[in-house]
């Protein structure tokens, strides 16, 4: 047979194959034959997954993952401030929970509760007198917070907190949150932020006062 | 990678199936055997020739299959289960030709049908039955050759294979 005559009984075999089976083609597929994946292989490569990775950390205790440290660390010394003075400083009946005219015992108190002794600026040169104090929480426990007022019922607060870890020394800070502006410093012992919904350089000149009178 | 990629050759697969096996309910169970395989094997599969690397799977499923029932390469033909119509306008029934394919060794009928009816070329074969190009060839011309010996009338139809019109 010569390979012409291959070629073309080849080629009545590939039609006659065709013409028998083509139909299957078209025949509606077995609905089994639509699977989904199995579910089962999902949670075997989930649990191999899994498996592997507890393996892994188990044999290799350097690649464990850092314990996942949800943060909950405070807002910034101003932004506790600010917020605190939002919340107060527009009381009418109750800005503070001590009077000024008891401030032996308001400074008595605030400053047993904070396990520090505690001092009271004066800021009557600056036109803003004591109205009183209140102990706040604060972000690792009592803080104090001391409120002046002019004489138009503008107030300004000074938040007094004890050192809060991570909080370093710094020099004079200025930060704004929420329209209130906040002049604040970390000395050795305590931290003072000076908050006030007022221009920043009246705020800078009783911020120096408190700090002048504070630190001796 | 899904599913949705392999369904496509749903068809091709079944009718290779079909001619390979002899029988609707085989050949289908085979197709499934060969789909759950895949889906097994998603993995395994590299982005490349989806039909040579799913024919491959059907091909060692067979395989195993065969040796699995023990009965060799001999499958028996349900007369019942070819419940195919029969085009009797041809010069050939379907039984005819489906009991020469039959009577070709699974090694060369493997190679004959994914040639014609799948249309592959030899490099498509080696991948997907795992032999080497030369065997492909030499399979598929002692195949056709049986094939057309069988269709030309060498078929001896015994049992119930026999029809009678």
């Amino acid at each position: 047979m010569t390979e012409e005559e291959d070629r073309v009984e080849y080629a009545e075999q590939n039609a006659m194959l065709h013409r028998f089976f083509d139909s299957v083609m078209t025949e509606p597929i077995p609905a089994r034959m639509y699977m989904k994946r199995p579910a089962w292989i999902d949670y075997a490569r989930a649990a191999l997954l899994v498996g592997g990775g507890i393996a892994l950390g188990l044999a290799m205790p350097w690649l464990r993952p850092e314990p996942t440290v949800i943060s909950v660390s405070a807002p910034p010394l101003p932004i506790r401030a600010a917020r605190a003075h939002l919340v107060y400083s527009p009381e009418v009946r109750h800005p503070v929970e001590v009077d000024a005219k008891d401030k032996d015992h308001l400074v008595k108190w605030l400053s047993k509760r904070l396990g520090m002794p505690l001092k009271v600026p004066v800021l009557s040169n600056e036109g803003f007198e004591l109205l009183g104090g209140r102990l706040l929480p604060g972000a690792d426990g009592p803080v104090a917070q001391f409120m002046y007022q002019d004489t138009t019922g503008k107030r300004l607060t000074l938040y007094v907190s004890p050192p809060h870890a991570g909080e370093r020394v710094t020099a004079f800070r200025f930060a704004q949150d929420n329209g209130v502006s906040v002049f604040y410093w970390i000395d050795k012992d305590l931290d003072y932020a000076l908050s006030g919904e007022v221009d920043k350089p009246t705020l800078a000149r009783v911020a120096s006062s408190v700090y002048r009178q504070i630190e001796p | 990678m899904d599913y949705n990629l392999i369904v496509p050759f749903i068809p091709n697969l079944r009718r290779y199936a079909r001619a390979l096996v002899g029988d609707r309910e085989g050949a289908d169970d085979l197709v499934q055997d060969t789909l759950e395989r895949a889906v097994r094997k998603f993995h395994l599969w590299r982005p490349g020739d989806l039909r040579a690397w799913l024919f491959s799977i059907m091909h060692n499923v067979f395989v195993n299959q065969l040796k699995a029932r023990k009965s060799g390469v001999q499958v028996e033909i349900d007369e019942n289960a070819l419940a195919a119509p029969i085009p009797t306008a041809n010069s050939v029934d379907v039984l005819d030709l489906q009991a020469a394919l039959m009577k070709l060794p699974m090694e060369q009928r493997e190679v004959v049908l994914l040639v014609a009816l799948e249309d592959m070329s030899y490099a498509d074969v080696s991948r997907s039955l795992g032999i080497p190009i030369g065997t492909v060839m030499s399979r598929l011309s002692r195949g056709r050759e049986r094939l057309r010996g069988y269709m030309a009338g060498e078929v001896t139809r015994t049992g119930p294979l026999r029809v009678i019109q």
